[in-house]
């Protein structure tokens, strides 16, 4: 089962790192990204070289900078395959964003086209 | 035959292929060795078994959430098959796990185990939550479908993540006994009955006893707790109401959990709910163990009892020092203490303006009147 890792940063939180501390994190990212469980995935450029667009009334709108101003700010993804949730979290868990104040989200890719309903109750 | 096995099951394949193979075994060992006095029984229990072991094999996802149709079978249905708990007691934990996973909403959780452990149809555990079946029945079908499409696993969960997620189970245990605890349905005895099979599937760890000796203990002095609809304190309540056959059976649950090394914050509570029902509580050993309870949970809450025991053992002016740095201002339970050991003190005009500020934050009528007869007594 494939499951994509959001790696969500707190603004800044990578920044504020003594340059040895900030190798020390970095490093950790090698041995995660040489999981076998690892099949895809990228680390993005920081979020002021973002460019947002918006259609609107078939008018295409381009504004500067993320599409709204967040405590958290997207900053890479990983596509693994497990067995199951519990292995994808815990992947999720050895991400150092996940303990500097950011969070990592998991989700589940669709697969054979079938994608989980949002009804709500 | 089929179709019981069908509503046992909710799966038509596997209701055909479990019932074809108990035919097979029955052909090949009925001439061998006679035909069984009923028959019929005997096919239905061979291929439930069947089934069971069909299930266990088809090891993929699809089979696991089956597992959910599988404990919806009434006890009815259990009871046919020759020994069920050495048949079904893995799935029944696995399921557990399964249900109260922390990618599941906690109401979703009590829901799914509910529903899949607890025997209660739908429409029970709507009206225990005081939703409509039609809300209850989505809220179940949107957790089994999170369950599929996120695959949870269906196992009980390795070494090192086992303590957190047994964590999470007992919550939902304690969660449902509370809501029963306010008076709802019959939910405690739910609770205690789910506690009960968690125990004997979990024999050596110590906070699954511990929780089912709190609720035991706690359960056992239902009856004396309201008297005319008004709260009856511990102190007041008429112990020939309680069930001492309970109270003792919660204690040994409670002994077992020390002998097993618990020291977590359900045998501390148990230990708690024991000993502050001695007709002479200890207060020193009550104020160690919540002493205790506060270095586990850093509860203000708990702080606050402690605060009352340390004052209970002779102490009300340090009991009054740790209630002024608690920082619980919407807290009735917080005034009346600070009421209690102000008049203690002797301090009887302050002790008068605490229980008036507790009154302004009180959620019960009977705890209303039993504020104001506070008041009228100073």
């Amino acid at each position: 089962m494939q499951y994509a890792i959001l790696i969500y940063d707190k603004p800044g939180s990578y920044e504020a790192l003594a340059p040895e501390e900030f190798e020390r994190v970095m490093a950790e990212y090698g041995p995660i990204t040489e999981d076998p469980a690892v099949r895809g995935g990228a680390q993005l450029q920081p979020v002021h070289t973002a460019t947002t667009v918006r259609v609107s009334n078939g008018e295409t709108l381009t504004t500067d900078g993320p599409f709204e101003a967040t405590k958290e700010v997207f900053g890479g993804y990983y596509v693994i395959d497990v067995e199951n949730l519990d292995q994808a979290l815990e992947f999720a868990a050895r991400i150092p964003s996940a303990r500097m104040g950011g969070s990592v989200e998991v989700r589940p890719i669709v697969e054979r086209g079938t994608v989980e309903s949002r009804s709500e109750g | 035959m089929l179709a019981s096995l069908v509503g046992f099951l909710g799966d038509l394949d596997l209701a055909e292929e479990a019932t074809a193979d108990a035919f097979a075994t029955a052909a090949e060992r009925w001439p061998r060795d006679g035909t069984p006095p009923n028959p019929g029984g005997w096919l239905t229990t061979t291929a439930k078994r069947r089934a069971i072991d069909l299930i266990r094999r088809r090891r993929t996802l699809a089979a696991k959430t089956q597992q959910l149709e599988v404990a919806e079978a009434s006890e009815d249905d259990m009871d046919e098959i020759e020994n069920p708990s050495s048949v079904i007691a893995d799935e029944r934990l696995e399921l557990m796990f399964m249900c109260c996973h922390p990618s599941l909403a906690t109401e979703a959780q009590v829901a799914l185990t509910l529903r899949a452990l607890g025997g209660l149809s739908t429409e029970e555990i709507a009206r225990a939550f005081l939703v409509s079946e039609e809300t209850m029945k989505r809220r179940l079908s949107r957790a089994k479908a999170k369950i599929t499409a996120t695959r949870i696993p269906f196992a009980v969960p390795p070494d090192h993540l086992l303590p957190d997620r047994l964590a999470a189970v007992l919550a939902v245990i304690y969660l449902i006994y509370n809501e029963g605890y306010r008076g709802r349905l019959d939910l405690a005895a739910e609770a205690i009955r789910l506690a009960r099979m968690l125990s004997a599937l979990m024999p050596d760890e110590p906070e699954v006893h511990g929780l089912l000796a709190l609720m035991l203990i706690q359960h056992a002095r239902r009856a004396a707790r309201f008297e005319d609809g008004e709260l009856v304190l511990l102190a007041d309540q008429d112990r020939s109401r309680w069930d001492a056959e309970q109270i003792a059976g919660g204690r040994r649950l409670l002994d077992r959990a020390i002998a097993l090394r618990g020291r977590g914050p359900y045998v501390v509570q148990a230990a708690i709910a024991s000993a502050q029902i001695e007709p002479d509580p200890d207060w020193d050993e009550l104020a160690g163990l919540y002493a205790r309870l506060v270095e586990l949970t850093g509860s203000d809450v708990v702080k606050l009892n402690y605060a009352v025991a340390i004052a209970e053992a002779g102490a009300p002016q340090r009991a009054l020092e740790i209630v002024d740095a608690l920082n619980l201002p919407g807290y009735s339970y917080l005034h009346s203490t600070r009421g209690e050991l102000l008049a203690r003190l002797g301090r009887l005009e302050e002790a008068r303006a605490a229980f008036s500020a507790a009154l302004e934050h009180v959620a019960s009528a009977s705890e209303r009147r039993f504020l104001e007869r506070r008041i009228g007594e100073l």
